[in-house]
């Protein structure tokens, strides 16, 4: 097959010989080793059994192409629906934010659940930070354990290496200055810049509905329909999210169609539609294994027709480093964003028990379909969730909401200030 | 930009060679990167100082050897006290003399619990057991659903009843006993540590079982919460053991060192996909390699293996190896390579590979692929067999039938050859190809290579291919890929008639062959 007009170019033709045997030299080898020492060694369990690993990136939402074997990672529809025992095993447990807890949470005092609040939740875990900050200001100076305190404090926070040091350079230059006299005035410069930062980029959600009705192509007036995207890695809240913010919407007035995005976990739509009940949502839902682009394209369809303003749309957890659930993702998004539908919110999940990888997660997030906002999760517990100061810093992402525990009412807009100041 | 670790530490240690001794100050600055490496890999801050003090104790007075770098020193101690801490004593399961074993799963929300019971019970039914599940997630909605499903296909049996957790649990054991099941996993649901209602009901929980077996299930991309959740759940529950789960995705997992460490109990499971026999035993080598920030070579294998023909792939290796590697094997290769993805992110993940390389990479995509491709599929397959007997003509047919210039076939052509000296080299490198690569390879966990090893064989291959193009080569000033009309040296002479010296029928060997 003789390729199209594209211009040749000697030196590409040098980078792929001199890139691709470096790659094959470094990974064939090892390969042939690695196979050569299992069967020598007759190792166990380690080694991917052959017969079920080799697998194709599948194209966005289509099956493998005859004669390839079945994807290992996550198999498409079709195979799925063929293979029946034994290969398959869904994503683990989606979050456990779900039924109102039938022990009562701490902070609730009086019969009706008080509203979640920042410094109620995060009560329980203020200790380590308020710790470090009491240390400092104890002292009346500032001085080279002053700087260990607050780079400890931000780092047990998930606040990250570089951040940190980031943020406590320029404090640093500020004091020398002399803009900064004591350790009083330097935990308030902290906590300002935290907050700063925090704000920077701070974009509102968006509010359904509120669009101005786009003029068709035959000039009639079509409403839109509002998609708003929940994505992220595997057990870090989506559903339970989701199901929070169609409550908070309906409980406002709106109209939401649930769509039950998650084809790939076993009970994943069960679980969504409990949600759906309570929230007195619809829901729209596809076969089990089957493909969730056109779940999405469903439900707009039906939210368009019914006159609903907005579609939630849950999504399969998927580790932000498997490339073909990422096109898969990205095919969701291509699908969600045409007439009547418009995608205004892509917000990505993130557990605030989750590390420096949240960086990493929100790269590529970002990167494949243009999230708009973050939802901190389980930030009840005694994680910090730290990590979004990074995410705003790096990316420009802000947060727009958190969960603040497994009712559905525990969820509550992002406020820097607040959260600043629940740290401390 | 992330240079590996062992870079960093050759940076600051490379003025030592004269000397003979790591002085402390030296010492000071490396420990300081380590300390920024494991905290960048979440491993809890605590955690990091005392296992900074014990790489100290180690560094001083370290005499330089000859054959490794003072960095690649520091690294293998590191390596090792990392490999010591996460590894000692592995789990060894012994049954209960009473039947049923009883496991119980505990942790966080979210961590993995549910899919990790079904896996262990699957485990435990390769083991030749025969295991019960019980769903005592009450909670979340749809989990026992979640866990029959499972438990269908994994072909094992589910027990759940929707009154409270203990009660399930309580009966559970008792529905083991009547079935005569010897093993008991008993999925609890997701909780806070500083939940005391919770954590009470969890005690009650392992109470009214009698687990052999509690293992805090934690997700691998915890931060510094790790600790804290750790040491509370031990705590109230006396862990016996870990699972570590989501190990496919790309987190450093340092919260398997902090765990470790604070609970003292092993790190009995990795649980490393979606799939029900995504499951195994736990690898502190491995664990402590992507601690370091080196595991990505092994994600790079494994990514290989996942997407790669093995069997394509085995024998293109083969071929590498033995010095026999043609173009037809390149052709094979290539097609494969297309399949995992971009060349460029790939080589990425190798340590120690130069900015020059990667930026030749990103020059690479599936269309350059696809051009040489086209190339090669010009060729008969003779040609490709023995590519010295083509010929100016045979050049330009080819690059007629492939849409490019005979200046680009000249050029892969060209290349081709340089590859397959390299490659001859390569295999026979100290003495016999097997033996070559294997001295490489130190110790073989398994066969597999160290990142270090995997670190010196790219660079091998890069310095020789990059030394074949002349300093510099095309890439000083690289512009955009496709550019028309080529750019600086390297390539072929855009000449008529290509290569200069073989024109015609001249030579013994121009022939034309039987297509």
């Amino acid at each position: 097959m003789i390729p199209g007009p594209v211009p040749a170019s000697a030196d590409a033709v040098i980078a792929v010989a001199v890139t691709v045997p470096v790659l094959l030299i470094a990974g064939g080898s090892a390969l042939l080793l690695r196979s050569r020492g299992r069967r020598r060694s007759g190792e166990g369990p380690a080694a991917p059994d052959p017969a079920t690993t080799a697998t194709t990136r599948p194209k966005p939402g289509r099956g493998p192409s005859t004669g390839q074997k079945p994807d290992t990672t996550r198999p498409s529809p079709e195979v799925r629906a063929a293979a029946t025992t034994g290969t398959r095993a869904p994503a683990p447990e989606a979050p456990t934010e779900a039924a109102p807890a039938p022990a009562p949470e701490p902070a609730e005092a009086a019969p009706a659940p008080e509203p979640a609040t920042y410094r109620g939740r995060m009560g329980k875990a203020r200790g380590l930070l308020a710790g470090y900050l009491g240390a400092v200001r104890s002292k009346g100076r500032i001085d080279a354990a002053t700087w260990d305190d607050l780079e400890e404090a931000l780092i047990r926070a998930d606040v990250g290496v570089g951040a940190t040091d980031a943020l406590l350079d320029d404090l640093r230059g500020r004091v020398k200055a002399g803009d900064i006299s004591g350790p009083d005035v330097l935990i308030e410069a902290l906590r300002d810049d935290l907050v700063a930062a925090l704000s920077a980029d701070a974009a509102p959600l968006a509010v359904p509905g509120t669009r101005p009705p786009t003029p068709g192509d035959d000039g009639a007036d079509e409403r839109p329909v509002d998609v708003w995207l929940f994505v992220g890695v595997n057990g870090v809240g989506k559903t339970t999210t989701v199901g929070k913010v169609a409550n908070r919407l309906a409980a406002g007035g709106t109209t939401v169609l649930l769509a039950a995005g998650d084809t790939f976990r076993a009970a994943a739509a069960e679980q969504l539609g409990m949600w759906a009940e309570r929230a007195g949502a619809e829901i729209v839902r596809g076969a089990e294994g089957g493909d969730p682009s056109s779940v999405v394209f469903d439900a707009v369809q039906r939210a368009a027709s019914r006159g609903h303003p907005v579609v939630l749309a849950d999504t399969a957890g998927r580790l932000h480093n498997k490339v073909n659930l990422i096109e898969e993702l990205k095919k969701i998004r291509r699908v969600a964003d045409r007439p009547p539908g418009r995608v205004v919110e892509v917000l990505l999940v993130l557990d605030a028990t989750t590390g420096q990888n949240g960086l990493a997660q929100a790269k590529v997030f970002l990167e494949a379909v243009d999230v708009s906002g973050v939802v901190l999760t389980k930030l009840d517990g005694t994680a910090k969730g730290g990590i979004v100061v990074a995410i705003q810093r790096e990316l420009g992402l802000p947060v727009k909401l958190v969960g603040l525990g497994e009712g559905v009412d525990d969820l509550i807009d992002f406020d820097p200030s607040a959260f600043v100041d629940a740290l401390f | 930009m992330f240079e590996s670790l062992t870079d960093r530490f050759d940076g600051i240690l490379t003025r030592l060679r004269s000397r003979g001794r790591l002085s402390p100050a030296d010492i000071d600055e490396v420990l300081r990167e380590i300390r920024t490496a494991l905290l960048e890999a979440d491993v809890e801050l605590g955690v990091v100082r005392g296992f900074v003090d014990a790489v100290r104790q180690r560094c001083v007075g370290l005499e330089l050897s000859q054959s490794l770098s003072p960095g690649q020193q520091v690294i293998k101690i590191v390596n090792e006290e990392l490999t010591g801490i996460l590894g000692g004593e592995s789990l060894r399961i012994s049954y209960a003399s009473h039947p049923p074993t009883v496991i119980l799963l505990a942790g966080l929300q979210g961590s993995g619990k549910t899919t990790t019971s079904a896996k262990l019970a699957r485990w435990f039914k390769q083991q030749g057991r025969n295991p019960l599940l019980v769903g005592a997630d009450l909670q979340r909605p749809a989990a026992v659903e979640q866990l029959r499903v499972l438990g269908a296909q994994a072909g094992i049996t589910v027990f759940s009843e929707p009154t409270d957790a203990v009660a399930v649990a309580a009966a559970g054991l008792e529905e083991a006993r009547r079935l005569g099941r010897d093993v008991l996993i008993v999925d609890t649901a997701g909780r806070l540590s500083i939940d005391e209602a919770l954590m009470e009901e969890v005690r009650q929980i392992a109470g009214v079982v009698a687990p052999d077996y509690t293992f805090l299930v934690i997700d691998a991309m915890t931060g510094q919460d790790a600790v804290a959740t750790a040491a509370s759940f031990h705590e109230a529950l006396t862990l016996d053991g870990v699972i570590l789960t989501k190990l496919d995705g790309d987190a450093r997992g340092g919260a398997a060192l902090s765990v470790k460490e604070v609970v003292g109990r092993p790190i009995a499971f990795a649980s490393t996909g979606e799939k029900l026999d995504d499951f195994d035993l736990f690898h502190p080598d491995r664990m402590a390699d992507r601690i370091l920030g080196m595991g990505d070579v092994l994600s790079l294998i494994e990514q290989a293996e996942r997407t790669f023909d093995e069997g394509v792939a085995t024998k293109g290796a083969a071929a590498i190896v033995e010095g026999r590697f043609t173009l037809e094997d390149f052709l094979e290769q290539l097609q494969q390579v297309k399949k995992m993805g971009s060349v460029s992110g790939m080589l990425s993940m190798l340590p120690g590979v130069s900015k020059d390389l990667k930026q030749a990479s990103s020059m690479v995509d599936d269309r350059q692929i696809g051009q040489v491709e086209a190339i090669i599929r010009s060729m008969t397959p003779s040609e490709r067999i023995d590519p010295s007997t083509i010929d100016g003509s045979r050049r330009v047919r080819i690059a007629n039938g492939s849409g490019t210039a005979t200046a680009d076939v000249n050029a892969l052509l060209k290349q081709f050859k340089e590859m397959q000296k390299m490659m001859k080299g390569f295999g026979k490198g100290k003495g016999g190809m097997a033996g070559g690569l294997g001295a490489l390879f130190g110790k073989g966990r398994g066969g597999m290579p160290s990142p270090e090893a995997m670190a010196q064989m790219a660079e091998m291959g890069e310095q020789s291919e990059l030394a074949a193009l002349g300093a510099g080569g095309p890439f000083a000033g690289a512009g955009a890929p496709g550019r028309p009309g080529g750019g600086g040296g390297g390539g072929g002479a855009r000449g008529k008639g290509g290569k200069g010296g073989k024109k015609g029928k001249g030579g013994g060997r121009v022939t034309p062959k039987a297509r």
